[in-house]
């Protein structure tokens, strides 16, 4: 027996096509290039500390592009998302922008509404198309939301470009006129407690159902549904995310043990960098170019994902390890 | 000595168990460690043909292959519904090997006949078993098709005719490289020797994947002991954010 790695006769060996810092992921079972994985985990963390949005609807995909696993980029999105959303929560709090009172609040019918999505994504599971159901939610949510935004802050930045008399923050309507009110100092609002309620489980519910933190939904919905100043809004969202992603990533590691922490680890490295940066730029910017940029990437993913569905895919198969459920 | 040395030699050649062709095989190495920089690896399988007596005429074949842990997979069709693609059809193949590469020394179609293809199961469309196959479409190998095209594209099953040298009919060699995606377990190396598509003698090596060291340990962790596992996911993202938070305040200030 020869030697390890003599050569008998003949060839040399092909050279191996080693990157400079491939790194093999121990649950993933793939090999990836970690820089890589520092940028991609840094511009979610940008996003994320701008925008107040988790970002898993953008780690997700990328990480399977990169060729991770679906369930394993799912779990382990969910647990960059906690390290980000800390880390603007930190920057936020620093500038008193984080309705504590608010936010606890939405978790709580956030937790509500989870627990009923949950229940429609089995039941969804069960008939077949939870993909098509997933996507199509996706496509008619954010493009709703993104087209609403659009409109009203393209609105708002022209009228503050003219310096028109600006707009009053909030008007009265009938919301006003709810039971249960209650103070929250940070946002300067004075309402009834139904409202946030009822966008917090609305919002789990879409969470549940979408496999993601729902920073989306919850950031117009805080900003054209509850009134909240934009400033505010960006901090207590992403103050409910940690409680909501945490509880994700929790949940995925005991049950199906999906949780990479070499490839969160690595996320989390550039993405906690990237919240800080995110946060610095996100207050210098005027709330309505906040409001138009986060519309637009908004809208960016809403056609992104419609496309996929419209157009032909040059792969029609596509093979996944399991069995069918 | 060496005279004694060639006589044993000659002895050893001419004896008289009939004119049959052997294996004499060693691989590179017998096991592959997956540490954290791990990013693929190259197998040298080589050997030599023992023989009893000077070979026939027709040509002597080589075939190598290796085989990954199989498992099950599911195959999706999509197709148009009202405008939009959607997944509508699924194959469902109870044991397909995550990875496979058959190396040889020619086309196999000519080198390997049909029944022997089908005893050895060496060519692609052999070693992935539909049968007893859960299956919500008619046409189950066009899925199988799409299958074995995905795979190769991914680097996951080769086909590599040709790729066997043999000198002299006698010393082969062959070189089978591993990608970076690949599976823990047991990797099954099968020579093979034809003549006129038959089989003339086959040998069987395993080579043992494993995660080691960081790898085998969070993997371990991940399996054993999932609690910890998660609450240790959820402590490092919680440290990591507050760490960059204070960090950056201090680079500020």
């Amino acid at each position: 027996m020869r030697a390890k790695g003599a050569q008998p006769f003949g060839k040399t060996p092909l050279p191996h096509r080693a990157g400079p810092m491939q790194l093999y992921l121990p649950i993933a079972e793939v090999s990836v290039n970690a820089f890589l994985l520092l940028g991609l985990g840094g511009m979610v963390g940008f996003l994320s500390g701008m925008f107040g949005v988790g970002g898993g609807f953008l780690i997700t995909p990328l990480l399977f592009f990169i060729g991770v696993p679906p369930a394993v980029a799912v779990a382990t999105g969910a647990n960059q998302v906690v390290a980000s959303s800390v880390s603007g929560v930190l920057a936020q709090v620093r500038r008193k922008a984080v309705d504590f009172r608010m936010g606890t609040v939405l978790l709580v019918g956030g937790m509500a509404g989870s627990g009923a999505g949950i229940w429609v994504f089995q039941w969804m599971t069960r008939l077949g198309q939870v993909d098509l159901f997933v996507q199509l939610s996706y496509v008619l949510f954010l493009g709703l939301i993104g087209s609403m935004m659009l409109q009203e802050s393209l609105r708002a930045w022209f009228r503050a470009q003219k310096g028109g008399p600006v707009r009053r923050s909030h008007v009265h309507t009938w919301v006003h006129g709810l039971p249960l009110k209650m103070k929250f100092r940070a946002s300067g609002l004075y309402i009834s407690v139904l409202p946030p309620l009822a966008v917090g489980a609305l919002v789990g519910f879409l969470a549940a159902i979408m496999g993601v933190g729902g920073g989306f939904v919850m950031v117009p919905a805080m900003i054209y549904l509850l009134g909240m100043p934009t400033k505010v809004v960006v901090g207590t969202s992403l103050f409910q995310i940690i409680f909501v992603t945490a509880f994700t990533t929790f949940m995925h590691a005991v049950t199906s043990q999906t949780v990479d922490i070499l490839l969160a680890l690595l996320l989390i490295l550039g993405g906690v960098i990237g919240a800080q940066i995110g946060t610095s730029v996100g207050v210098r910017l005027k709330a309505e170019q906040l409001r138009i940029l986060l519309a637009l990437l908004v809208l960016a993913v809403s056609v992104k994902i419609a496309l996929d569905l419209l157009l032909r895919p040059t792969e029609l198969y596509s093979v996944m390890p399991g069995v069918l459920p | 000595m060496i005279r004694r040395a060639l006589a044993l030699f000659l002895a050893l050649i001419a004896s008289p168990a009939a004119a049959s062709e052997g294996i004499v095989a060693g691989m590179s190495q017998n096991r592959v460690s997956i540490t954290a920089n791990f990013d693929g690896s190259e197998i040298l399988i080589y050997g030599a043909v023992k023989r009893d007596a000077p070979p026939p005429e027709t040509p002597l074949e080589v075939i190598v292959t290796v085989e990954g842990p199989a498992m099950p997979v599911t195959i999706r069709k999509k197709d148009r519904v009202a405008g939009i693609w959607v997944n509508t059809e699924a194959v469902a193949v109870d044991a397909a090997p995550s990875f496979y590469a058959v190396a040889t020394t020619g086309p196999l179609r000519s080198i390997l006949s049909e029944t022997e293809d089908l005893r050895h199961r060496i060519s692609l469309p052999r070693v992935i078993r539909a049968v007893g196959a859960a299956t919500e479409a008619g046409d189950t190998a066009s899925f199988i098709e799409a299958m074995q095209r995905i795979r190769i594209n991914e680097g996951r099953y080769r086909v590599l005719q040709g790729a066997v040298e043999f000198t002299e009919q006698t010393l082969f060699r062959a070189d089978i490289v591993l990608p970076a995606n690949l599976t823990e377990g047991e990797y099954r190396v099968r020579i093979f020797l034809t003549r006129e598509g038959r089989v003339v003698d086959a040998q069987d090596r395993v080579i043992g994947v494993r995660k080691e060291g960081l790898e085998r340990l969070l993997f371990n962790l991940s399996r054993e002991a999932p609690w910890a596992y998660g609450l240790l996911a959820l402590a490092m993202a919680a440290f990591a954010g507050w760490a960059a938070s204070a960090g950056f305040r201090l680079i500020r200030t």
